[in-house]
């Protein structure tokens, strides 16, 4: 039996001493297509099986197939679930792109690939475990056909042996992946898997210093990606009419929400179903379709990224002044169209917050973890109806579309909002009603839904030209009193909308401001700004805009406070601009990344430092 | 010396409501407007029909055709919309309520127009509501620019000419799946009377295209949208009757004569022939009619197209019968069983 040597030429002699347990980064550079997806899933749930907090992210093109993907698998013992900057170990698959995938590594880090691509001459100070892979796939999967797929296994159980995973807890995410109906694929898979573990096990001798051990940080955890988080809320907010366009990355949200749907919403005893689902034609149309609904009194949704907020913008802003409600998810990407579709960013927090002409703004909750998708999605379909308008649900693609690890969602546990809805009896009681008139001095009115029994339920519904009974006046009191009430209502929203999470320190002189994914590396670099710099801050995450009052306060509480933004012109800042008082606008530094990948810690802190001076 | 005087009876319809209770705020469209005789139509219709108003819900895109739902059936809820997606708008509120009777009108221009692409998907989908296209050739709103429907070679008032060919709304329609298809002309009080009906009852979308002037922009010489052209042109397929299903059909109909199509409520469209024997349920020949029609330089009227009973969107996305909008929290919101099965599924 031959043991082949290939660790680096010159090794740091302490390495083999220092074991990295529970906290590096795994990629596996692939190309988009092949078929990896299922052997990166099982590779990510097995570590997450051993109780070890871990978290994916695929990085992919906007293509079907054929083009570089990388997916990148951290486990971290402290918990941290944010995007770590450096690769410690990497799979190299695609010829194309091994070259600089493993140009860039630190060193010291750890490279599987196929042994064809001869990477091992490209540098020294890497681990390096070549695999023919073909000559291994060829005797545990007889049809040629097939090879292409199972032949991503074989990695599973190398990295396995490497890193000290259970065979059997791969074993087992293979079986949940497959479910019961594919057996025969998953022992395929799993025939594939053993042969690349009995491989790396004879073949290699384990130089790195990475590898696993049994924790218990995930029992009881689940593993969803937003998009799915986001669906389940709107089907336990008792979403009734869904229209949608496709477009990545918020397609997958509706396609969800219609699996959950048609398990759980039909009627068993009539099989007819309590929702409607419409592929319109495109945004326009979606969220026309969406602002009728919500008119007529159904609970009603859309989901779409950038592209589709652009083309929805009239609508909603006739759904602001009209006062309908609407919950429209937008899944942020990067850019235009032929930008960067498949990439994660948050450019999208002015032009919703103002989307639209002439005075409109418009609330929007910022969830930055799946279960604030599920909790948020509720949250969302109640203020829209409780305060009658549009409300957007901004997520990004990497919380949309990743894999995240999660305490199972609650149980919702408060009743469903329908907000100021008068029957028939209603009206009977009252004689009639002003559509438009501030009864209650939150700025909010009272509706009536089409199809209501009562011959003073009427009204005519358009745009600001109205009178408080929804009269048509062109006066110039009609209009400036109800655009005052308008913005009194949407005063009233900043004490209904959840409050921000606001931490603390009493040490600390600068503060951190973020919103939604963004939260996971700043929570990281705090730690290392503690840990590596001696500098203590403290942290407030607004989870809504309008935003509360406690902005103002965390403002003041520090010398300076830095912005997070996930967009070139500082948005985020740029709304607290809108509302703040100068001097408060004076302690507020931007910190901005804009590159398409998911924030990373690193880039925090380092942004920070340099910022400080230090 | 004083005397009672007992008002007369007031004239109520088949379920006790006065016409006043189908009438809208007064119109404020130009006097002599194509779109107000159209609008008294509709008040006719409901009335005669006996709907009630609370029933339906009436949609509009943007200009002077889609101001006209504030000027009938005020007891009926009301949506001016944006340009052109009034389509949508409705789709919305008749899926959240299938109950409720849509009433859909719009002009040329917000249609044919900004509009194409959502009455197009309108058509296809087959949503059941009554889309009126009030159709003048011009932007009435935006005072007097060409449409889509503009004919070729017809004049605006400023002497432009117009050098693009016409879109035909019913062509178009049959073409993308319409199932009730029908041109009218707003001086035609019978015909489009009879129409409104039928379309009224019709199970599915009813497109009306209505040939209705704009005196204020194209009513002049060189229009093909103007009173003076509709009369010289206008061209009845037939002449249309609606027996509405709560009525007994006494009368003896003569053989050959007429035709009579049974719409799915059991009520009757009685189409008396005129020149030609025209049957309004081949689409092939509807779609021959017109185009021989437009050869000629004639605008068929009448009812160009029936399909009564092919399913609606509401039928095929198989919906409860209750209006999604109201129902109770138990139907729309899965228990916590569910929710636990569903989090099993992903640990
Ligand atoms: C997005 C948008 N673009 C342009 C307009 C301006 N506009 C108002 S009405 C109208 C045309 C209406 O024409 P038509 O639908 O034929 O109605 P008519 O007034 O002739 O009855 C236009 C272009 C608008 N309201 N919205
Ligand atoms: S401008 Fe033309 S379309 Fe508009 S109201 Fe006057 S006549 Fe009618
Ligand atoms: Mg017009």
């Amino acid at each position: 039996m031959s043991t082949v040597e290939v660790s680096p030429a010159e090794p740091r002699s302490d390495e083999a001493s220092r074991p990295v347990i529970n906290d590096f980064s795994i990629q596996v550079a692939t190309v988009n297509g092949s078929g990896s997806q299922t052997a990166n899933t099982v590779l990510m749930r097995s570590i997450f099986q051993m109780g070890i907090p871990v978290s994916g992210k695929n990085m992919f093109p906007s293509n079907i197939a054929g083009l570089p993907t990388w997916f990148t698998i951290r486990a971290s013992k402290h918990g941290y679930i944010g995007r770590k900057k450096e690769v410690d170990f990497l799979v190299a698959m695609n010829p194309e792109t091994a070259r600089e995938d493993v140009m860039s590594l630190d060193s010291g880090a750890a490279v599987v690939y196929d042994e064809p691509l001869k990477l091992n001459a490209l540098r020294s100070d890497l681990h390096f475990y070549p695999v023919p892979f073909d000559k291994l796939v060829a005797p545990v999967c007889p049809e040629a056909k097939l090879r292409k797929l199972v032949r991503n296994m074989i990695y599973d159980g190398v990295v396995a042996n490497l890193l000290s995973i259970d065979m059997q807890e791969i074993r087992k995410a293979l079986v949940k992946q497959f479910g019961k109906k594919k057996a025969k694929a998953a022992e395929l898979n799993w025939g594939a898997a053993q042969a690349g573990y009995d491989y790396a096990a004879k073949t290699f001798t384990k130089r790195d210093p990475f590898r696993v051990e049994r924790m218990n940080e995930t029992a009881g955890k689940i593993i969803i990606d937003g998009n799915s988080a986001s669906a389940l809320g709107c089907l336990f907010a008792g979403v009734t009419v869904v229209t949608w366009y496709p477009i990545t990355p918020s397609s997958s949200l509706v396609e969800t929400l219609i699996a959950y749907m048609k398990r759980f919403r039909i009627d068993p005893e009539t099989g007819k179903a309590s929702f409607a689902v419409v592929q319109a034609e495109d945004e326009l149309a979606s969220i026309g379709m969406a602002i009728g609904a919500g008119w007529a009194g159904a609970r009603s949704m859309t989901a779409t990224a950038g592209p589709g907020i652009s083309l929805m913008a009239e609508f909603i802003g006739l759904g602001y002044y009209a006062e309908i409600p609407a919950v429209i998810f937008d899944v942020e990407r990067v850019g235009p169209s032929t930008g960067l579709p498949t990439r994660t960013a948050q450019g999208d927090l002015l032009s919703c917050a103002l989307l639209s002409h002439g005075d409109t703004k418009h609330p929007m909750f910022f969830p930055c973890s799946p279960e604030e998708c599920f909790t948020m999605a509720q949250d969302a379909f109640n203020l829209a109806e409780r305060f009658q308008t549009p409300v957007f649900v901004m997520t990004d693609l990497d919380l949309g579309m990743n894999n995240w690890m999660s305490d199972p969602f609650p149980y919702p546990t408060t009743p469903i909002d329908r907000g100021k809805v008068l029957s028939a009896e209603d009206l009977e009681k009252l004689g009639g009603f002003a559509r438009y008139r501030d009864v209650d001095g939150d700025g909010v009115g009272y509706r009536t839904i089409p199809g209501t029994r009562h011959p003073a339920a009427a009204y005519f519904t358009r745009g600001s030209g109205h009178n408080d009974r929804a009269g048509y006046s062109e006066r110039e009191d009609d209009y400036m009193n109800n655009m005052d009430r308008l913005a009194l209502k949407f005063e009233t929203m900043r004490t209904h909308v959840p409050p921000p999470v606001a931490e603390y320190n009493d040490r600390a002189r600068i503060g951190l401001i973020a919103v939604g994914t963004s939260h996971h590396a700043v929570e990281e670099s705090r730690d290392q700004l503690r840990n590596e710099y001696e500098i203590e801050t403290s942290y407030l995450r607004p989870k809504a805009y309008p935003f509360n009052a406690e902005l103002v306060e965390f403002i003041r509480r520090h010398d300076r406070v830095y912005v997070v933004d996930q967009n070139r012109d500082a948005q985020l800042l740029g709304l607290m601009r809108l509302e703040l008082e100068p001097e408060d606008i004076a302690r507020l530094r931007s910190l901005r990344y804009y590159g398409g990948l998911p924030l990373d810690a690193r880039t925090v802190t380092d942004e920070v430092i340099r910022q400080e001076g230090k | 010396m004083s005397t009672t005087v007992t008002p007369p009876p007031k004239k109520v319809n088949r379920i006790g409501l006065e016409i006043l209770n189908y009438k809208g705020l007064k119109t404020t469209l130009c006097a002599g407007c194509g779109h107000n005789a159209i609008s008294e139509r509709i008040v006719e219709c409901f009335y005669e029909l006996g709907i009630e108003p609370y029933h339906v819900a009436k949609f509009s895109g943007i200009g002077c055709s889609s101001k006209s739902p504030a000027y009938f059936l005020g007891q009926s809820h009301g949506f001016n919309a944006v340009h052109g997606r009034m389509p949508a708008v409705a789709s919305g509120a008749i899926l959240a309520n299938h109950h409720i009777l849509g009433l859909g009108v719009t002009g040329d221009g917000d249609t044919a127009s900004i509009g194409i692409g959502q009455f197009m998907h309108q058509v296809r989908r087959n949503v059941p509501m009554i889309y009126v296209i009030e159709d003048n050739g011009v932007y009435g709103l935006t005072k007097g620019q060409f449409s889509a429907t503009a004919d070729l070679g017809s004049k605006l008032k400023t002497g432009v000419l117009n050098d693009l060919p016409p879109f035909d709304c019913c062509a178009l329609a049959l073409k993308w799946g319409a199932t009730f298809v029908a041109r009218s002309f707003s001086g035609d009080k019978k015909q489009l009377q009879a129409l409104l009906k039928a379309a009224i009852v019709h199970k599915g979308l009813s497109v009306i295209d209505v040939v209705s002037p704009c005196v204020t922009f194209n009513d002049h010489e060189g229009s093909t949208k103007s009173y003076s052209y509709m009369k010289d042109h206008e061209e009845p397929l037939h002449e249309v009757d609606f027996v509405p299903s709560y009525e007994d059909i006494t009368v003896e109909i003569p053989e050959g004569e007429v035709r009579e199509v049974v719409l799915h409520d059991g009520s009757r469209l009685r189409i008396r022939k005129l020149d030609r024997d025209y049957d309004p349920t081949q689409k092939i020949s509807a779609l021959a009619a017109l185009e021989e029609a437009e050869a000629k330089g004639e605008v068929l009227t009448g009812v160009l197209y029936v399909a009564p009973e092919k399913p609606t969107f509401i039928e095929l996305l198989n919906l409860m019968d209750e209006p999604l909008a109201t129902l109770p929290e138990s139907k729309v919101r899965p228990s916590k069983e569910v929710l636990d099965l569903v989090m099993e599924e992903l640990r």
